[in-house]
């Protein structure tokens, strides 16, 4: 879309955007949309402003300066570029968002209470989604991993990694009998696979939905280590992200995902760490929401370590805390986002064993004492642990009454949930079936788990009880 | 309380204090259906009746709990615009340990932030929130609930949206100091304004509309480890504060894990302090146990609007600046 610019020299002289009157204040200059006869009303464009930094009495002559302009809007910046009297500028949001002026710097940093929610429709459309992820009895496969996780994990079923393998054994999962959208709500995707089709053509996407199952995408870049820490990392993709999530979002997903990673150790995760994971998850938990994806929000302390249970507690309280308040600052729309935090367990090496009711307890109450009300669900990650493992303990955390727990507990599992589906289809065709079925009991377990009513041990998987520790696991 | 007095002809002594806040530990022991904690001045605490028994005692025998004010008022913040933090901290764990031995049980600390053009400023917000949180943090070393009150005040044009994204990103800043200082959330009770638009606000908003408003920042911000959160009454009238919690406890706008009760100043007492007029114990009495079981029916979202008419009618309690 082209716009063009009217400049409006003086401070208290007025503009407009799609109908939406601003009032310039420091000599800046209102975008004024080149459709502008036909403004739809108030919510139908975002207002843009043009921040020249001119004095007050300057004669505004973009072509002529030969002035670079920075525009600004929610999480957005562009440049101008002259050419002549029309000048182009970036598209810069989608029509559903609601976008706030940029004021300078100096009166921002006391203004912080203002800011805008979401419109209504964005509102309705994000807890729809999030309400229906986190429906009860039903949770997410998490079938995201990239190219290289898929690698280690066709590895070890002495399969080769090439696109087709990986589209056949995406193919597996999506082909699998309808019913499992009874235990199924949503599938997290990696980039590969929202384009891939099954061999009759049909793509994945469509198969996925067709079975009443929401589809979602992982949209981080993986992480980067953080300069002067002890080994923390932050994560990367707020490049370009909001396009990405218009093209997801019209390409048929509806949630995304984003993984940060957190370490317990003698000296972290440190401060640093923390107030840097929290806000990155809260740009990119933004950016998606403009987008009308439902972000979840994925800070996982890894199981790395010796620590005890207590340690595991306070450390995902705290990064739970540090996360809450970075999604408040960034005027982040809770009740459309979901939390996919890793479930409080003790460090994979601590010579301590904690039963399940132990690990629920310290779960159920980091998360009541850190998380909103307003949040629709948790998603849990599986972590290390084996399937029936992550069955058991979501199970009774369910079953945990120490604490009020005011939001839905179900699973994001990845691979807790298809350990037992690889080693069934060991990449054969004939065992498609077999490794269907064995997603479908695995599947049915966490549904019963999510419901608090699991019975441990009922389901036995094809992969056993074996541990799927990884040793940090960078994905 | 000078004011209180002031209000109904009566001096501010001393003794006329002594003899109001006896009216209210003598009413008739069904008030302790409805109130189940007393908050008092440093002064109240070590008060007696006329037959020589001391309020705490009296106050624990009606089956309520006994707590105590800590903080020592507003001082202004430097460069801000007009805004303010609460001293207290001095001593703090002292004095608590001594009101834990005198028999109270919880305390209350109250910070004010106010709505305006540019305010409440990050500063604000970031002091207030740490000052609550060392007041809770060393209130639990002794042994007693900190009630934390952020409130922000009424004052202002501002509509219900702004009061809000206020109240959310206040509660926002608290909780998360509040975290900072490893508060023990089980064993804090939050006060916090209800949120309505400022006073000069032009536009009318229902209590519905109100409710829905507090019930939404409310689910965005308190963790639900909290026990429960009771509301001041800021400047609504005794009517007012009522249907108000009614219509929050009715609202199904969002989830509601804690329990939403009451800590009323003016709103229980107004008409308690106009029927008595220094004179007339028994009317005030009947006016405070008829305001208590109100409001106690509204916490339970039981309220019949307009049940229960009070002597100082519906008139407005609104302070400006409210100061204490």
């Amino acid at each position: 879309m082209w716009s063009r610019i009217t400049p409006v020299t003086r401070p208290g002289s007025r503009g407009y955007v799609g109908g939406v009157e601003g009032i310039n204040t420091r000599g800046q200059v209102v975008v004024k949309d080149k459709e502008e006869g036909g403004c739809d009303g108030l919510n139908s464009l975002p207002s843009l402003y043009i921040d020249l930094c001119l004095g007050s009495n300057d004669t505004l002559n973009v072509a002529a300066h030969n002035t670079l302009a920075r525009w600004y809007c929610r999480g957005e910046e562009g440049r101008l570029k002259e050419s002549g009297d029309d000048i182009a500028v970036r598209e810069p949001v989608p029509a559903h968002s609601v976008v706030s002026p940029q004021i300078n710097n100096t009166r921002a940093a006391t203004m912080t209470t203002y800011f805008s929610y979401p419109d209504e429709s964005l509102q309705q459309e994000l807890r729809r989604i999030a309400n229906a992820i986190t429906a009860p009895g039903k949770g997410i496969l998490a079938a995201d991993e990239s190219v290289s996780t898929m690698g280690k994990r066709l590895s070890d079923i002495n399969v080769e990694n090439t696109d087709e393998n990986r589209r056949k054994y995406r193919q597996l999962l999506f082909t699998t009998d309808k019913a499992v959208s009874e235990y199924i709500s949503g599938v997290i995707l990696f980039h590969e696979t929202v384009y891939q089709k099954a061999d009759d053509g049909t793509p994945f996407i469509n198969l996925i939905k067709e079975k009443g199952i929401i589809a979602g995408i992982k949209v981080d870049k993986g992480v980067v280590p953080l300069m002067g820490s002890e080994g923390e990392s932050t994560t990367q993709g707020l490049d370009d992200l909001s396009q990405r999530c218009a093209q997801y979002k019209k390409d048929g997903c509806d949630f995304a995902k984003w993984r940060c990673v957190l370490k317990i150790g003698k000296n972290t995760p440190s401060y640093e760490s923390m107030l840097e994971n929290a806000n990155v998850l809260a740009r990119y938990a933004s950016i998606c929401q403009m987008n009308g994806l439902v972000p979840i929000v994925e800070p996982e302390v890894l199981p790395d370590g010796e620590h005890d249970l207590d340690r595991a507690q306070k450390v995902t309280e705290t990064v739970l805390a540090f996360v809450y308040k970075a999604l408040n600052d960034h005027h982040v729309f809770l009740e459309g986002t979901l939390l996919k935090p890793n479930m409080v367990t003790a460090g994979q090496s601590c010579s301590k064993k904690f039963k399940p009711e132990e690990v629920a307890k310290a779960t159920v109450v980091a998360l009541s004492r850190t998380m909103p009300a307003a949040v629709p669900g948790v998603t849990f990650l599986s972590g290390g642990q084996s399937e029936e493992e992550a069955s058991v303990h979501l199970d009774a955390i369910n079953k945990c009454t120490e604490a009020k727990k005011p939001w839905a507990l179900t699973f994001s599992y990845g691979r807790a949930l298809q350990a037992s589906v690889l080693r069934a289809w060991g990449g054969k065709d004939e065992n498609v079936k077999g490794g269907q079925a064995e997603l479908m009991n695995r599947a049915k377990a966490n549904s019963e788990a999510a419901l608090g009513k699991y019975k441990w041990g009922s389901c036995q998987g094809y992969a056993g009880d074996k541990g799927l520790f990884i040793k940090d696991h960078a994905y | 309380m000078g004011k209180r007095l002031a209000d109904i002809g009566v001096e501010n002594t001393e003794d006329n204090r002594r003899k109001y806040r006896q009216l209210l530990f003598t009413t008739n022991k069904e008030l302790g259906n409805y109130i189940s904690g007393v908050i008092l001045f440093h002064e109240t605490l070590y008060q007696k009746s006329d037959d020589g028994r001391p309020f705490v005692n009296l106050i624990k025998q009606l089956g309520i709990i006994p707590g105590i004010k800590v903080d020592k008022g507003v001082v202004p913040l430097m460069g801000s615009e007009g805004e303010s933090t609460t001293q207290g901290l001095d001593d703090l764990s002292q004095r608590c340990a001594q009101y834990k031995k005198d028999g109270c049980d919880f305390a209350k600390w109250r910070c004010v932030l106010k709505v305006g053009k540019n305010t409440p400023s990050y500063q604000s917000m970031l002091e207030n929130a740490n000052v609550l949180a060392r007041y809770a943090s060393i209130c639990q070393m002794n042994g007693i609930v900190p009630i934390v009150e952020p409130e922000v005040l009424m004052d202002g044009n501002h509509d219900l949206e702004r009061a809000q994204k206020v109240t959310e990103t206040v509660l926002a800043f608290t909780y998360k100091a509040l975290n900072d200082h490893h508060v023990f959330l089980e064993g804090t009770l939050l006060k916090p304004n209800m949120v309505l638009a400022g006073q000069e606000c032009p536009t009318k908003y229902t209590p519905h509309q109100a409710a829905q408003a507090t019930v939404l920042a409310l689910s965005r911000t308190v963790p639900a480890a909290v026990p429960g959160i009771c509301f001041l009454s800021g400047g609504q009238s005794e009517e007012e504060a009522t249907i108000h919690l009614d219509a929050i406890n009715k609202c199904t706008a969002g989830r509601k894990p804690w329990s939403l009760t009451f800590s009323y100043g003016r709103a229980l007492q107004a008409s308690t302090l106009k029927a008595w007029k220094g004179k007339d114990v028994k009317a005030g009495q009947a006016e405070l146990l008829k305001r208590a079981k109100a409001n106690g029916a509204a916490s339970m979202g039981k309220y019949v609007a307009g049940s229960v008419a009070g002597t100082a009618g519906d008139a407005g309690l609104f302070v400006k600046n409210h100061q204490y």
